[in-house]
């Protein structure tokens, strides 16, 4: 499958998790007892994981998986936080780190994790870390091709050994000596495969110790005084392949490969159809999101001159001229229309990363599993794009895991075996609505209930009232999982309440329908387009008008008998500065019935010069999505836009440029 | 469009005690009444903006654009969202309440009588049965908005 489009998103997510759990394991260290702090460090780990799965990346996601019951040990208290704990946690951020930058860098991401796993794993199991010595990698794994050059070797009288190397601690040049060891073991055999690989070992993407495999006719101490000879070299040991060791892998494998065999036979005809997918889909680039919003802000510009221009050309009535600013604003239209496309990207793009993800955990979990995807061209801001992947791992991940039940389960239940789990998007209304359906065990409200009542969530008197969609919402609560048993893929109660969260944060909101024993659905609604600006909403009488914040200078009750007169306008001695008003009811026309003798007043800039818009009331702060009036009215005076409020009623932006003379 | 070429589709609505038509692929769709925000200086005739489903569309108040008299709305009063050269406006009628094909020769050019202002923005009028229906020239209609 093609990943690599998805790469630089999970590269660019990955690096900020990192930097993220960087940042609060420091803040942790100096306050070891805020589990608030653990928390978040637990989430992203818990993202992370999840992303380097989903992308194949087992060492990642292994290692991530070990740091997770370290903190979750650390978030039940089963486990204080000492020096040696963020130390083993700091080493395998690193270790992450160092894994990130070599899939950015075009490597394969695989690292020797073996020393920070085992201090993970030595602390889950009570030993401090220092006790945890990095572990001899005995068993690498082969793969066929390697195995067969192993095999081929043996057959020619050659014995196979797994060369231990440790270098010294205080070794400058590691890849120099990495080379010299190669070189030396080239000569008296021939290299089949190192641990980390040869490009890790190269970029010093190891720690002290590396492994080599190599086939040679001469004999251990031999080949150990060899490397020993290099300087620098702490360590040499060799040991000889265990043959049969060797020789069981291929059994194990050929199951493995078997499975992938059949599920690859699933779905021959869905490949079909990628490939002509892709070869139908254009060429694309990658642009900064930033660019595209000053293109917008250019347009935007020339659409006002081209209102002008209209506006001369009518005036002079010249023949030509029309022509040519007709034909200007056909073509400034169209480019309209595609700036504002251009932010938008069809859901597909997420959406293509599941099917693979589904039949690994399928696989993992043993459950059989038809993943339906409709709607996929439906299209979205490419913000919200970039920010609902994650959660929607999630949903899937937790439909597959407590969703849909095992086949032997569901055949018990007289459904079919394999269970059906809907991906859908469309548009409705003003929003797109993104579900996950799926046909399995449902939700137990009483389930959900006694957990939440033992967890302590809500209370006695609380959980008699609520409404069966209230209850299904307690699933998103923070620190709640229904799962008896934790697996590798949910069941930790973080999910759902970073779903949440991230939903919310896009503007958009989640419900859940479940009926037990038939199926949930998960619905996320989310906007349409995000050209987002704050704004503070106030009221002229009965209307709503939004003024930009970047204008906005800072807010004042003036009494009627600080006004003052001058040349003619009303003004304010605003912190020893006179500072012109403008009434916005006068302005924008609104019919004012009385006459207070207080007013609100925001304090706008324009550059250098100030002035104070007097409103009602004002009802507060907003991030409210930027709309043009459109065409048909084209230039309004102090009107730079209109936003749709939560109520769907249309409010208009203020410009206030236009108002400071 | 339709079988026979020489048919017009029209949607058919009503505005005082007249009925007028616009052609049906002009109408992008008709919406009830809903809350219009007024948009402050602009023609009398727009009576502001509304959400339409996300997009931010001009609302003409065609009695005012006629000339007619002021009516009030009720639960017949209709938006009628036309697309005319990629420009999107909502028209508010009276009611909006059918259909109809009507075919080409029915149509008869704009009499020349004077006398309302509204002859400005017809295209024709058709007779269809007992029933005259008189044919909008959209383009006239959104003419010199801003």
């Amino acid at each position: 499958m093609e990943m690599n489009q998805y790469l630089e998103v999970f590269i660019e997510e990955s690096k900020d998790h990192l930097q993220n759990c960087n940042a609060q394991m420091l803040e942790l260290e100096k306050n070891p007892a805020d589990i608030k702090i653990v928390n978040e460090i637990f989430r992203s780990a818990h993202t992370l994981k999840g992303m380097s799965a989903t992308m194949g990346y087992e060492d990642l996601a292994s290692l991530t998986h070990n740091m997770e019951n370290v903190l979750d040990d650390i978030r039940n208290e089963k486990l204080s936080v000492t020096t040696a704990v963020m130390d083993a946690l700091f080493s395998a951020v690193d270790d992450l780190e160092d894994m990130i930058a070599s899939i950015a860098s075009g490597g394969d991401g695989k690292k020797d994790v073996s020393r920070s796993l085992s201090m993970l794993e030595a602390i889950q199991n009570g030993e401090s870390a220092s006790d945890a010595v990095p572990q001899t990698t005995s068993s690498i794994h082969y793969d066929e091709f390697e195995r067969t050059v192993i095999e081929q070797s043996l057959e020619q009288g050659y014995k196979a050994y797994e060369l231990t190397v440790s270098l010294r601690e205080d070794c400058l040049l590691k890849a120099a000596r990495v080379y010299m060891v190669f070189e030396v073991l080239e000569k008296i055999g021939e290299v089949v495969k190192s641990s980390p690989a040869v490009d890790q070992l190269e970029e010093e993407n190891f720690d002290q110790q590396f492994c080599v495999t190599f086939a040679s006719k001469e004999d251990k101490e031999f080949i150990e005084k060899s490397v020993m000879k290099v300087s620098e070299v702490d360590l040499a040991k060799a040991e000889e392949v265990n043959f049969e060791l060797v020789e069981n892998q291929p059994s194990q494998d050929a199951e493995e490969e078997a499975a992938v065999a059949q599920v690859v036979a699933e779905v021959p005809e869905e490949n079909k159809e990628k490939d002509i997918q892709k070869a139908v889909s254009n060429k694309t680039i990658r642009v900064n999101i930033d660019r595209l919003d000053v293109l917008m802000n250019l347009f935007e510009e020339l659409v006002i001159d081209r209102g002008r221009l209209e506006q001369i050309s009518k005036e002079l009535n010249h023949g030509e001229l029309n022509e040519t600013v007709e034909r200007m604003s056909r073509i400034s239209g169209d480019l309209q229309s595609i700036i504002l496309t251009m932010r938008m990207v069809p859901v597909e793009t997420v959406f293509n990363r599941f099917p693979r993800m589904i039949r690994q955990l399928a696989r993992d979990l043993d459950k059989q599993i038809n993943l339906d995807i409709s709607g996929q061209d439906t299209e979205l801001d490419r913000t919200v794009i970039d920010e609902i992947g994650d959660p929607l791992v999630h949903l899937l991940r937790n439909a597959i895991d407590h969703g849909v039940e095992s086949p032997a389960e569901r055949k018990n239940k007289g459904k079919t075996e394999e269970g059906t789990i809907q991906l859908r998007a469309y548009h409705s209304g003003n929003h797109v609505f993104i579900e996950i359906e799926d046909d399995g065990a449902g939700i137990s409200k009483d389930k959900v209930l006694n957990k939440a009542l033992s967890k302590g969530i809500v209370s006695q008197e609380q959980a008699k009232s609520m409404t069966d969609s209230q209850i299904f919402e307690l699933i998103m609560a923070s620190g709640f999982s229904t799962a008896d048993t934790i697996s590798d893929i949910s069941g930790r109660g973080v999910g759902l309440d970073v779903v949440k969260t991230t939903i919310e944060s896009l503007g958009g909101s989640i419900t859940i329908h479940s009926t037990e024993g038939k199926g949930s659905v998960f619905s996320v609604q989310l906007p349409l387009t995000l050209s987002i600006i704050s704004v503070m909403l106030v009221e002229v009488e009965e209307e709503k008008f939004a003024i930009p914040l970047s204008s906005i200078i800072e807010t004042a009750i003036v009494k009627n008998d600080e006004i003052l007169h001058a040349h003619n306008q009303r003004v304010i001695d605003f912190r020893g500065k006179v500072v012109p008003l403008v009434f916005l009811n006068e302005v924008f026309d609104v019919n004012k019935n009385v006459d207070e003798d207080i007013h609100s007043v925001i304090i706008v800039r324009k550059g250098e010069k100030l002035a104070g818009l007097v409103v009602d009331s004002f009802i507060g702060q907003q991030e409210v999505v930027l709309k043009s009036l459109g065409d048909y009215l084209g230039d309004v005076f102090a009107i730079s836009g209109a936003t749709i409020l939560g109520d769907g009623q249309v409010a208009l932006i203020v410009d206030c440029n236009a108002l400071i003379q | 469009m339709t079988n026979q070429e020489n048919n017009l589709k029209v949607i058919v609505f009503q505005l005082v005690n007249k009925e007028y038509a616009v052609p049906v692929q002009n109408v992008q769709s008709i919406e009830k009444i809903m809350h219009i925000t007024r948009v402050p200086g602009v023609p009398a005739y727009v009576r502001g903006v509304v959400n339409l489903r996300g997009v931010v569309t001009p609302i003409i108040d065609l009695r005012k654009r006629f000339s007619l008299e002021d009516g009030t709305e009720n639960e017949h009063t209709r938006i009628i969202i036309i697309t005319v050269d990629g420009l999107d406006v909502g028209l508010i009628v009276d009611s909006a309440n059918d259909v109809l094909d009507l075919p080409e020769d029915s149509i008869e050019p704009q009499p020349n009588v004077v006398g309302s202002i509204e002859t400005d923005f017809i295209n024709g009028v058709a007779k269809i049965d007992r029933r005259l229906l008189i044919l909008l020239q959209l383009d006239k209609v959104l003419e010199n908005a801003a």
